[in-house]
């Protein structure tokens, strides 16, 4: 039976073998078959995503991250956050019916990385933003116990003790300007008194931002707090955008009798 | 140890780690404000500590006798150790994460321990740390004695392997400091991904010039795969690293790629980590080790070079089915699930050999605790392939994806396959690299088999049942239509099974404790012994490398 199979293939293996055992006394051959044999795979799946058009759908109204949200999501990366909690809502109806419309190419367009996440110890957060009160998210960072019990989510009370660090934040914005973010010179330059102006609402510091950012732009004192700016508005400022970047998802996957 | 080299070897080395020293001081200039900073006094400290350590024996005697009619086996002795270092560490480092699902208030509130940071720390801590000084360690061993040849030059495997641990050791405290570029398996940032190439390069290198010494025509099926996994892993390495930093005075930057670019470009690499770092790497060992230790020739020859090229070849379309029912293309996510589903081919192939291989040999494996270590890998490596290929599949995929059950599959593999080949090809290698009669006890390898099998079965069934039951009750609807349980309840459900796998964990972790204390008396308490013809000959002289067809 199984000689049967293989017969229509046995050429192929003869020449393969062959062909191996004339290549296994030459190293610079193995090398450049071992190379050849495993370029081929990842050339296929991955160029082809940077060319075909219709990859990532067009939204002319795509929001990029404030300074403050990026610096809050660079506070994501750093804790870990992603090793728990996925941000990519699957094609399933269970999935959209828990997390809400599923997650769209052109969401995580400016993410660099992506946040996808692989392990759910925790809900998707891929539309947290908003679903939450900004109260109730450092409630539930700094002691996610008191609010759920059941949790096993570590507590990031320290956040809310720690001053956000602006000062590299043009820097930032220019690195990712430079791999595709469309920043302006004007965003990148005031990154700084951005991050500030965000989190203190009817400021002049507020007012540049609602001018660079967008009249969309939550501003707001995240972390209830008005006397500094910490890691915490940072992080809650992040999370209050998760979903909120596009409006695209929700008006191409209207719910049915809506 | 420094007696085995030359003044001009030890001059050589003084020049490589001051200019390391000279490195770290700069990196820890540049980056004072920075956590990065902390990294270059870790490198000087490092790279400074070596400097003086060849100073201090710069002038001492010079080997003597001739050096090419034997092999160097200095550097991977240092490796099994470092190894075992890595094992104890970094696993306990994973029954501690363990622990914090089932009870998170063992995270004793620094910010330093929470979940999200140590986990990669026990990742890469067992992957790079214990694997990866497995793999160049056993490399050293398999390439010399293949080839009949003597490593080329005594510095660079000292470099490959201490720039290696340094690495390591970047990686690890970095993500303690919250230095993480979040890519899962690539964790470190851009200054440790660079410094991991030169140190690769030159590990490549290193293989050519000694396979180019060999005394013999062919080049071992071990070595076809010691070459993949270097080769392989460098273009992985290089591409999904590839970033712009914010500035060069700290540890922070952004990824080349983004949203779905990124996502397929890291599960390109991520899932090949797999195949070319923990199956590649491994296999060369397992087609050294095992039929060293059975004293019987590999079952086929044919059927090791299909396996090979159909692993290189396979493997690499298979990352896409992480990405099912995501954002990513559904022709990319096909491709995945297909190449995927063959992938089983050459797979089991490979464990078919090693199994066939024993055939006339099971008395062995039941007298012999080190064997079986290799046979149950093998069984393992057979059982979870077949686990991935089935998981690949779009729709076993819907459940399994986000769940414990992924977790489950890659504790069978790493627990299961990669880590017992691993301690089964140490403990086949030790008395041989020490001239030991044998290990310090037969009775502890024996505790160690059953401790490390039984630590495995319990952590996989736990996993498997959580994950199955997690997806599943994620999934369920009432009959009114809407869900049946929240998120909390899923996460309540999995409590008994984050505690059952904390055991499992704390079993295979005092497994390897045991081992790492019977190779320390092995090489402390052991009488010496010869080993005859475990030195450089001609093919014809001698006996054969590896164990011939009869």
């Amino acid at each position: 039976m199984l000689r049967k199979i293989l017969k229509p293939f046995s050429k192929f293996f003869e020449f393969h073998a062959r062909t191996h055992y004339r290549a296994e006394r030459h190293s610079m051959g193995l090398t450049i078959g071992i190379i050849a044999a495993a370029a081929v795979g990842g050339f296929v799946e991955i160029a082809p995503l940077f060319s075909i058009d219709d990859t990532v759908e067009a939204d002319p109204n795509m929001r990029v991250y404030t300074p403050l949200e990026q610096a809050g999501r660079d506070i994501y990366i750093r804790e870990g956050c992603y090793a728990c909690h996925s941000q990519m809502i699957r094609t399933l109806r269970d999935e959209v019916d828990r997390y809400g419309p599923y997650s769209l190419a052109v969401e995580s367009q400016y993410d660099h990385p992506m946040l996808w996440g692989s392990k759910r110890t925790g809900p998707d957060l891929a539309r947290v933003g908003e679903k939450f009160s900004d109260e109730w998210q450092v409630q539930h960072l700094a002691d996610p116990r008191s609010l759920v019990p059941e949790s096993v989510m570590p507590q990031y009370a320290f956040l809310l003790n720690t001053s956000l660090e602006t000062a590299s934040l043009p820097g930032r914005l220019a690195a990712l300007r430079t791999v595709g973010v469309p920043y302006t010179d004007e965003q990148v330059a005031n990154a700084a008194d951005d991050a500030r102006g965000q989190a203190i609402p009817d400021s002049d510091r507020a007012y540049a931002v609602e001018e660079r950012y967008g009249e969309a732009t939550n501003i707001r004192f995240f972390d209830g707090r008005r006397d500094r700016l910490t890691e915490m508005d940072a992080l809650v400022a992040y999370l209050q955008i998760l979903g909120g970047l596009s409006d695209l998802p929700r008006n191409m996957q209207i719910p049915e009798g809506d | 140890m420094m007696e085995r080299l030359t003044v001009a070897e030890r001059q050589q080395a003084m020049l490589i780690t001051a200019v390391l020293a000279l490195a770290g001081l700069i990196l820890a200039i540049a980056g004072r404000n920075d956590p990065m900073g902390v990294h270059g006094w870790m490198t000087l400290f490092f790279a400074g500590g070596l400097f003086f350590v060849v100073g201090n024996a710069l002038y001492a005697a010079e080997p003597t006798e001739d050096r090419t009619t034997s092999y160097y086996d200095d550097p991977t002795k240092v490796g099994i150790l470092l190894s075992l270092f890595w094992a104890v560490v970094a696993m306990g480092m994973g029954v501690w994460v363990a622990a914090q699902l089932a009870w998170p208030d063992l995270r004793f509130d620094a910010a330093w321990s929470s979940f999200g940071r140590i986990r990669p720390v026990h990742t890469s801590g067992v992957i790079f740390g214990f694997g990866g000084n497995a793999l160049i360690a056993t490399s050293y061993h398999v390439m010399q004695r293949t080839s009949r040849a003597r490593l080329a030059g005594h510095v660079s495997p000292w470099f490959v392997l201490l720039g290696f641990n340094l690495f390591c050791i970047i990686a690890a405290s970095g993500y303690l400091m919250g230095i993480t570029q979040s890519k899962e398996y690539a964790e470190p940032e851009w200054y440790a991904d660079i410094w991991l190439v030169i140190v690769w390069v030159s590990y490549f290198v290193l293989y050519m010039r000694t396979l180019a010494r060999r005394n013999e025509p062919h080049i071992y099926v071990a070595n076809w795969y010691y070459m993949a996994f270097i080769l392989v892993v460098a273009m992985l390495h290089i591409v999904n690293n590839l970033a712009v930093p914010a500035s060069f005075s700290a540890a922070k930057s952004y990824s080349a790629f983004s949203g779905v670019q990124d996502a397929m470009t890291q599960w390109w690499y991520g899932h090949n980590a797999v195949a070319f770092f923990l199956t590649s790497g491994f296999l060369g060992m397992l087609y050294y080790f095992l039929p060293k230790r059975a004293e019987r020739p590999i079952y086929s020859y044919r059927l090791s070079i299909l396996s090979f090229w159909g692993i290189v070849f396979f493997y690499i379309w298979a990352g896409s089915h992480h990405l099912h029912y995501t954002a990513v293309p559904q022709w990319v996510q096909t491709l995945g699930m297909t190449f995927s589903v063959m992938l089983l081919v050459p797979s089991w192939a490979s464990a078919g050999n090693a199994l066939m291989t024993l055939n006339g040999a099971w008395g062995k494996v039941r007298d012999d605790a080190t064997l079986r270590f290799m046979m149950v890998a093998a069984v393992f490596y057979g059982l979870s392939t077949f686990e991935g290929s089935f998981m690949a599949v779009r729709a076993v995929n819907s459940l399994s994806h986000y769940t414990d059950w992924t977790v489950g599959h890659v504790h069978a593999g790493a627990m299961g396959w990669v880590a017992l080949i691993t301690f089964g090809s140490i403990y086949a290698l030790v008395p041989i690299l020490w001239r030991r009669e044998s290990m310090y006890s037969w009775k502890l390898v024996e505790w160690h088999f059953w401790l490390a099998l039984i630590g495995t079965v319990i952590y996989v069934f736990a996993m498997w049942n959580s994950g199955i039951i997690q997806g599943l009750m994620w999934r369920t609807y009432t009959e009114s239509g809407t869900l049946a349980y929240s998120f909390t309840d899923s996460l309540v459900a999995m409590h008994p099974y984050y505690v059952a796998r904390t055991i499992g964990g704390a079993f295979f972790l005092t497994g390897a404790i045991i081992g790492a204390f019977n190779v320390i008396m092995t090489i402390r308490r052991v009488r010496q012994d010869t080993h005859e013809l475990d030195y450089p000959t001609k093919s014809e002289a001698g006996e054969p490398a590896v164990p011939v067809a009869e």
